[in-house]
């Protein structure tokens, strides 16, 4: 009986090879404009702009992965993959670090002005850096920020998202650890320290793969203030190779470029696959 | 919710909050501030002072055409794009769902569209159909189809509302099929027995039942539309045929730093923070009470 149900339900023989079918029609889709920007990067430019242009990998990978990386267009692809590096990371690790500790604040103590500062965190949810560019800007010129790591860190680590996720989660660490440590004499940094960050590693290990990839992923922040090439990301900087005018653009770099410029997010991705999959659900419930 | 137990003292949680507190005064409260005040203003051409114009950024907003138009444009590409998003995700979770013991694959094969950033999707679907060099373009040219997103208003909005789809499939698609695989097993099977076939059971059991998913998912897509999108506009179009890429966000950036028209831009900002505002809202007033049958 049962396995007459599950019959029903599940799909045997053909319908089962059809949905393989389909769903193998679904990712090909999905993954053919990756696979033609992987195949231009290793081809020619001639073979390019001459459409249409080969669907199969041809033999310059080496060649145009090495112009890209070390010469590039207007600055050597190695550069800007380590300024987004230093941003991705510094995002990250600042958005973790002082959400950790206002979190702690909030919900491990009563002082003056609790609820003023809770809320002020909580208005900060509604404001992505894409509403308020134009006075960031200057903010960040005034303080003579532009073309800095600092400059391209600050104004995206201050978000609630993260302040929120730990306060979920300390709220249900159990009374009786603080409790416990509060009679054994723990000064709070010690309950922070020895019971609270140990407890709390997988969400920060979850909440990493999210903002790395949202730091990583940034384009119109960096595009503003990084007039220097030497400073661009390479996600802005992909925009910058393209010539003004009519010129023809320099595709196996371009694409070669593009695809460095998935590989870290993807590989973070897909190797910490059940992290980010929780940090995604963590973060946006 | 609040503890029970707490510690002592008022000088160490105020340190702890600090660094978020002044960073959050500097590069949010002050900047949106800012926001507010320029747009009562207009200033001179030269930037050396301004002249307060009270409402009079929003009253020439809202009688501006060209502003109007890029209302309707946001709304016909955010729709477009929740639409193109949702869908397609839907479909290849209830494929996977089915795929029991393979599902894990196919997962993971979905999930690197979502790692790839907007503005390099944009690059992506860009060459794809890339007037002079796009493999698309030239075999949709073979077909007699002359492809040129560079002209025609309608194709620019047709790619760029698809590149921007394209990566937020992979998130549709792990909280669809998430919500799927928590369906009770029972209940179909219930179902099943009473002869219920599969698209039958799809639409009166387990679509019913994904409806907080989907609601969520709902909100989460139009904000990124609204606010997330810009890299893939600015790529492959910068708003234009004739603005008819213009979206809200797309607006703000052009006139506030090609346009240099500092006041409009910041009246700008402050309607979408309106919009900002009102959609987070609605996200909560889900989290408080979720949809449910």
């Amino acid at each position: 009986m049962a396995t007459e149900i599950t019959g029903m339900v599940q799909r045997r023989g053909a319908g089962l090879w059809l949905t393989h079918l389909a769903m193998i029609a679904g990712v090909l889709v999905i993954f053919f404009p990756i696979w033609l920007a992987f195949v231009a990067s290793t081809v020619t430019q001639p073979e390019i702009v001459r459409p249409p242009m080969p669907l199969w990998p041809g033999d310059q990978l080496i060649e145009n992965y090495t112009a890209a990386l070390f010469s590039g267009v207007n600055v050597p692809v190695l550069t800007m993959l380590g300024n987004s590096l230093v941003m991705a990371v510094g995002i990250a690790v600042g958005k973790i670090v002082i959400s950790l500790t206002s979190a702690f604040a909030i919900v491990y103590f009563r002082f003056p002005g609790r609820n003023l500062f809770f809320w002020l965190i909580f208005l900060t949810l509604m404001l992505p850096v894409e509403v308020r560019i134009v006075p960031t800007y200057e903010v960040i010129a005034g303080f003579g920020m532009l073309n800095s790591y600092s400059g391209l860190i600050f104004p995206l680590i201050a978000s609630a998202t993260a302040t929120f996720l730990f306060r979920q989660f300390y709220l249900t660490v159990p009374d009786e650890l603080a409790e416990a440590a509060r009679v054994d004499g723990a000064r709070p940094m010690r309950f922070f320290w020895d019971i609270l960050l140990p407890m709390s590693r997988t969400n920060i290990a979850a909440l990493f793969v999210i903002l790395f990839i949202y730091g990583w992923n940034q384009f119109l922040w960096p595009l503003l203030i990084t007039t220097d090439p030497s400073m661009n990301t390479i996600v802005m900087g992909i925009k910058q190779m393209f010539p003004s005018g009519d010129d023809l653009a320099n595709w196996p770099v371009i694409m070669a470029t593009s695809i460095l410029a998935m590989i870290p997010p993807v590989v973070v991705v897909v190797s910490m696959q059940k992290l980010f999959i929780r940090g995604l659900v963590d973060s946006e419930k | 919710m609040e503890k029970r137990v707490t510690f002592r003292g008022w000088f160490l949680p105020l340190c702890l909050i600090a660094p978020q507190i002044v960073i959050s005064a500097v590069f949010f409260f002050f900047p949106a501030g800012q926001a507010v005040w320029q747009s009562l203003f207009i200033p001179d051409p030269f930037g050396l002072s301004s002249q307060f114009v009270g409402l009079g950024n929003f009253k020439y907003l809202l009688g501006d055409p060209y502003y109007r138009a890029s209302f309707v444009t946001t709304a016909i590409f955010s729709t477009l794009v929740t639409l193109a998003s949702m869908i397609p995700a839907l479909f290849l979770a209830v494929l996977a769902d089915r795929l029991v013991k393979s599902a894990g694959v196919y997962r993971t094969l979905l999930i690197w569209p979502y790692a790839v950033a907007p503005a390099v999707a944009g690059v992506l679907w860009m060459f794809m159909f890339n007037t002079r060099v796009g493999v698309v373009a030239w075999y949709l040219g073979q077909l007699g189809y002359d492809w040129n997103h560079v002209l025609d208003g309608t194709e620019a909005m047709g790619l760029v509302v698809v590149a921007s789809s394209w990566g937020r499939i992979s998130y549709n698609f792990l909280f669809f099929f998430a919500a799927l695989q928590a369906v009770p097993r029972s209940i179909i099977e219930a179902a099943a027995i009473d002869g219920a076939r599969f698209w039958r059971r799809f639409f009166t059991i387990v679509l019913p039942l994904l409806s907080p998913t989907t609601f969520f998912l709902l909100v989460v897509n139009i904000v990124y539309a609204f606010f997330e999108t810009f890299g893939v506009i600015h790529t492959i179009t910068a708003g234009g045929p004739q603005q008819a890429t213009t979206i809200l966000v797309y607006k703000v950036f052009s006139d506030g730093f090609v346009g240099q028209d500092l006041g409009s831009s910041a009246a700008q900002s402050v309607i979408l923070l309106g919009v900002v505002g009102l959609l987070t809202v609605l996200q909560f007033k889900y989290i408080e009470k979720r949809v449910h049958y």
